[in-house]
């Protein structure tokens, strides 16, 4: 079954179509990856799918359901979370704050105090943990978002470029956390730049371009696909 | 585990992560301040303990703007507005119902009732058509304006409610003040040493009750919200229920003030709610340390200490200094005076720390890695 669907999305600004009828299905359990040159509408599909914007036609399925109106924190509640771009922290707070703001859900008490240090283990932020969040490294930060956005224990996990301006070690070290994740029964959609990123989880690819899905399929028979190549050179990326 | 019981679990969060101050020295110190203050009528006449209670009146609505602006990041202009509205209202049902069988007790009720559901509506119009940052302000500030202009013109006869006239720009007086029922004649409050108990009593009931209320979950999210408003909303939160409740909770409390305040003084002006009426509890809030309750509280009653010391020395000049006190603060202690002074110490500490490491924590970072990373994070 389909985890998550959209059919013919579309979102204009003015006369602008950024998303130009967007048919894209996730199956349940897979790590789908979305790429696409800058302005192909990546962060706008994701912003659709979580409810910031409204889109201008068509419609979002989630878990069989119609959530095109749905606000976004009730779809948050429904099992799809996200990570952002730029990391989306409580930067005055503590990294246990942190979690535990997103924790509170569910847990609390001794077994919230549990979870937090479970998570703390998992992030590698232990010793971090009473740091204030806007202290952190950059690549702490982003795991720190990763690591709320799955204390909501979702069946959907959005990662807007999860490894932005991460070093090499920690982009691997991310894609393998990512891996984990989806053992653990987690649908990924994750847009993402980094294509040795994209190459080590993706099962599936999508190549967004003008609004629309321009190809799709694994990532060798997309990187074959000579349109692609031509769209990502024309953009002056080489290094698909 | 045995879940504590409700009384328990409040308890524990007079502490946690959103106050200053904690342990028994903390307790302590609060333990003989709250002594201290209990003993001061002893030491001075009945008039001089009555005008101290002008002091107290005001703490509710700085503590209330701390929790909608501090923690909850909304800056409001309309703690007076509603500080004048509950005010006005005890005004006229004391008037009107007079102050035998505890009608008083219930005209604090019905006031305060008044503000907190006109907070409700603004903040329902504010917050679910999502008016934030600047526009906040601004639009809270008209409010508070639009209520000045209006009850100032109430000059005439016809302006009244029931018995009670409204009196434009002199305002509503001879209300009377607040009144317990006793077996054996009714104690009325005036300006006095009993007056002075309930106040105090009053605001370590809702300084403690605040400490709770930003220690739950409510304040975790109040703060998530002034941090980051679309994680939070990404945690499933909905981020405008919340400003709302806050809103509305800060509200009340200015209401109290305004009630407490027209009962201690029995005059309510509508200057009370001018422009110079709705900055102040900006300055006391933001010098005292606008994110943590004790700093609100304790800079809240040193300034306007201190602005009673220089209103000898003329208003206008008082003003100026409010003025200047509040850019200096904006510019050398964002944070508040007192919240950053608070924090010196540890500050220092971890400053003498990285200085004698010599190395801080740059470098520990870049070979961290999540443990998922089979290979320690490819090092």
């Amino acid at each position: 079954m389909n985890l998550l669907e959209t059919r013919d999305l579309q979102k204009h600004f003015g006369g602008l179509h950024v998303t130009a009828g967007v048919n894209l299905a996730l199956a349940q359990g897979e790590i789908h990856c979305l790429i696409g040159p800058n302005g192909a509408g990546k962060s706008t599909l994701f912003k659709l799918i979580l409810g910031e914007y409204a889109p201008s036609g068509g419609s979002i399925w989630y878990g069989g359901d119609d959530i095109t109106g749905l606000a976004p924190h009730l779809r948050i509640r429904r099992g799809i979370s996200v990570k952002f771009q730029v990391p989306g922290i409580f930067a005055a707070l503590s990294v246990r704050q942190n979690l535990a703001i997103a924790l509170q859900h569910h847990l609390e008490g001794h077994s919230m105090a549990e979870e937090i240090e479970r998570l703390l283990e998992y992030l590698n932020l232990r010793s971090e943990a009473a740091q204030r969040a806007g202290n952190l490294s950059h690549g702490q930060k982003q795991w720190l978002e990763i690591g709320m956005a799955i204390s909501l224990k979702p069946r959907l996990l959005l990662l807007d470029e999860p490894t932005a301006g991460m070093s090499p070690e920690e982009t691997h070290a991310t894609g393998e956390m990512v891996k984990d994740l989806n053992a653990r029964g987690m649908t990924v959609l994750a847009v993402e730049h980094d294509m040795a990123f994209v190459r080590q989880v993706a099962s599936r690819v999508s190549v967004l371009h003008f609004g629309r899905i321009f190809a799709q399929g694994t990532i060798d028979e997309v990187t074959a696909d000579e349109r692609v190549a031509e769209i990502y050179l024309g953009q002056g990326h080489h290094h698909v | 585990m045995a879940r504590p019981g409700l009384p328990v679990r409040l308890l524990r969060r007079l502490e946690g992560p959103q106050t200053m101050g904690r342990g028994p020295l903390f307790w302590l110190g609060f333990l003989a301040v709250v002594a201290l203050a209990a003993l001061y009528p002893l030491t001075a006449d009945g008039y001089t303990v009555g005008n101290t209670i002008y002091f107290f009146n005001w703490c509710f609505m700085a503590l209330g703007l701390c929790l909608i602006w501090g923690y909850g990041g909304a800056l409001s202009f309309g703690q007076t507005a509603f500080f004048g509205l509950a005010g006005y209202g005890y005004g006229i049902v004391t008037l009107n119902l007079g102050a035998a069988h505890g009608l008083t007790l219930l005209a604090v009720v019905c006031a305060v009732a008044a503000a907190s559901a006109f907070a409700a509506v603004l903040g329902y119009f504010l917050f679910f058509g999502r008016i934030g940052g600047v526009f906040l302000g601004i639009v809270t500030l008209s409010v508070t304006l639009v209520f000045e202009r209006f009850m100032a013109q109430t000059a005439g006869p016809e302006w009244h409610v029931g018995v009670a006239r409204l009196n434009g720009f002199n305002g509503m007086s001879g209300m009377p003040p607040l009144t317990i029922p006793w077996p054996g004649g009714d104690i009325a409050l005036f300006p006095d040493v009993p007056l002075y108990y309930v106040v105090l009593a009053l605001l370590v009931v809702v300084y403690l009750g605040l400490r709770i209320l930003v220690n739950s979950r409510f304040g975790n999210v109040l703060v998530a919200i002034r941090e980051n408003p679309l994680r939070a909303t990404m945690l499933g939160y909905d981020v405008r229920r919340y400003q709302l409740g806050g809103f509305v909770i800060g509200a009340a409390l200015a209401g109290l003030s305004g009630v407490l305040y027209t009962a201690w003084g029995q005059y309510i002006t509508p200057s009370s709610m001018g422009i110079t009426a709705a900055a102040l509890p900006i300055v006391w809030v933001a010098v005292g340390g606008r994110a943590d309750l004790t700093a609100t509280l304790l800079g809240t009653l040193s300034v306007l200490a201190g602005f009673q010391l220089l209103t000898v020395y003329g208003s206008q000049y008082a003003l100026v200094v409010m003025g200047l006190l509040l850019v200096l603060t904006v510019l050398l202690a964002p944070e508040g005076l007192i919240a950053g002074l608070a924090r010196l110490p540890g500050r220092l500490a971890r400053r003498g720390r990285q200085n004698g490491n010599g190395n801080g924590n740059g470098n520990g970072n870049a070979n961290g890695s999540p443990n998922a990373n089979p290979n320690g994070g490819g090092a």
